[in-house]
């Protein structure tokens, strides 16, 4: 069995061998490429930063157990659970211009309608909006535990020293919950390189190469336009990319978390 | 002044769970009104009502295949990688042989290489083994999971030595010892790992899409896609939402019903 998964892993690495460096300066002229880097590095930061924050709020607020608490707790969970193309096809009609929901409920607010997947300006925040709705109670989980773990005598003992609430959560909730970070982080980096379905589905990387991302370059070298080399060498910039994103954040959480010794 | 606070804490809570909730409220309602009504986007519409979406969605598109294609694909994953996932998670949980830090470190190396970003040499493994366009073609690269090692590994490290040796001194064969003793007491490892494959593969739709091109192949997720485009093309929201329901629905309903176990091995999963 250890031969077994041992061969796996080997295939993977022999697959990305034996590239030419042609491959790479063919790459690197790309402007398509460059274009997916770029918007993978926008759809990074804007799915981590806001649905890791959501993601704290909404456990904050929901800490205490309870029967309200658990359904809005299930309610935030809920699009964990269902595939990424399904969430796809639900916002292509809330997104829809004209007849979907976005707009028929700002209609009535009186608000202007806007063509939120076929505006290259705004494309790119639609796909990010998917994201963040598909991502934030898997992350809200994490945070729910790591709340559970911060002792609540640290917390009286900071109330009787006068400490408002605002200092409560800096000075004694936020520092506990840096191993949280710690793994909620490149859980993070690695679904913002990985999930793309809806890129795949709902706007093909469009209008004009709004909502390219690196996997969907990928895949658009590989099963369209059929080369290989292209679809190979980004595969390699991209798990390198990874692979030192995942290092940095973890240092950079170690150095920011609070041991209790 | 407090409780004014705390009150306001569970409104905004509960109005962005209530946000959160939308799509989901949309599908059910616009899933259930059968034709094209010109207010498909109302959330609270007066009717009529109807399951004729679910029947034209049930013909219109190949779901019994779907639904079949993907219980193999997630069940033919799950067997082989608990069987693998024991087997080398025990290996490194106990035995002892050189090497065995150094391999465990590589299998390590590899939880870190993630399947979806690998769909390019994994292709072209599969197209070497003669893989492609199958059933099988999409297990393949699930069958080790290094994620379902590590996990069996620490579940077996869990479990004292004794037990084992005891069975031993009773005159237990290996397995006997690994089906009477070492899988029930790593039944709670097992289970948690297999939802989370199991909702992991349901789910999983550019890896499937790219390793089988014969639409008697498709998984539920990719002829959703497929499904979905020709009837937006159309217009037909209402057979949307019910392809959408029947596509999310199993294991939404499972979550509900199972919410503590689930939870608990969202969170298993997170160690990695």
């Amino acid at each position: 069995m250890r031969v077994l998964g041992e061969s796996f892993a080997v295939g993977r690495f022999a697959g990305q061998r034996g590239i030419g460096l042609d491959n790479y300066r063919r790459l690197f002229a790309d402007p398509h490429f460059a274009r997916a880097a770029a918007n993978n590095l926008v759809y990074a930061a804007g799915t981590i930063v806001p649905s890791l924050v959501l993601a704290l709020l909404f456990a904050l607020a929901l800490r205490e157990t309870g029967r309200l608490n658990t359904v809005l707790r299930t309610l935030v969970v809920m699009p964990l659970l269902i595939p990424l193309v399904a969430a796809a096809a639900l916002f292509s009609f809330i997104l829809l211009p004209g007849d979907g929901l976005l707009d028929f409920y700002l209609g009535k607010l009186g608000l202007p309608m806007l063509n939120w997947l076929g505006d290259p300006d705004l494309a790119l925040g639609s796909v990010v909006a998917i994201t963040v709705w598909k991502n934030t109670g898997y992350y809200m989980l994490f945070f729910l535990a790591g709340l559970a773990g911060v002792p609540q005598d640290l917390l009286d003992a900071a109330t009787i020293d006068g400490a408002g609430a605002w200092r409560r959560f800096r000075a004694v909730t936020l520092p506990m919950l840096g191993p949280t970070f710690g793994f909620v982080l490149p859980i993070a980096i690695v679904n913002a390189l990985t999930q793309v379905d809806h890129v795949v589905t709902v706007t093909q990387g469009g209008p004009s190469d709004a909502t390219n991302l690196l996997l969907y370059y990928i895949y658009q070298q590989a099963a369209q336009n059929y080369d290989a080399g292209l679809a190979s060498a980004a595969t390699v910039i991209t798990v390198a990319a990874l692979l030192s994103l995942s290092l940095l954040s973890f240092r950079a959480i170690e150095r920011g978390t609070h041991y209790e010794s | 002044m407090k409780a004014d606070g705390r009150l306001l804490g569970v409104l905004a809570a509960s109005a962005g769970a209530l946000l959160w909730a939308v799509p989901f409220a949309w599908m059910a309602v616009a899933a259930l009104r059968p034709g094209v009504p010109a207010d498909i986007a109302s959330l609270t519409p007066g009717g009529p009502f109807g399951l004729q979406n679910f029947a034209e969605a049930w013909q219109s598109g190949s779901f019994p295949l779907w639904y079949l294609n993907t219980v193999i694909v997630c069940g033919g994953i799950l067997a082989v990688q608990l069987v693998t996932a024991s087997a080398a998670g025990y290996a490194f949980a106990r035995l002892r042989f050189t090497g065995r830090e150094l391999l465990f470190a590589l299998f390590l190396l590899q939880l870190l290489l993630i399947p979806p970003l690998l769909i390019v040499p994994n292709l072209a493994t599969l197209v070497s083994l003669h893989l492609y366009d199958t059933l099988p073609g999409i297990m393949a690269p699930y069958f080790a999971s290094a994620f379902g090692v590590f996990l069996m590994r620490q579940t077996f490290r869990t479990i004292p030595r004794d037990y084992e040796e005891a069975a031993m001194l009773e005159g237990a064969s290996i397995p006997v010892l690994i089906w009477r003793v070492l899988l029930p007491l790593a039944a709670p490892g097992l289970v948690a790992f297999s939802i989370v494959s199991v909702t992991a593969h349901w789910n999983e739709f550019l890896w499937p899409l790219m390793a089988v091109s014969s639409p008697s192949h498709q998984v539920l997720t990719v002829g959703l896609a497929s499904f979905a485009s020709g009837a937006e093309a159309g217009s037909a929201w209402g057979v949307v939402a019910a392809g959408t329901f029947m596509v999310a629905g199993p294991l939404l309903v499972l979550f509900l019903v199972f919410q503590r176990r689930f939870v608990a091995s969202f969170l298993f999963s997170g160690i990695k």
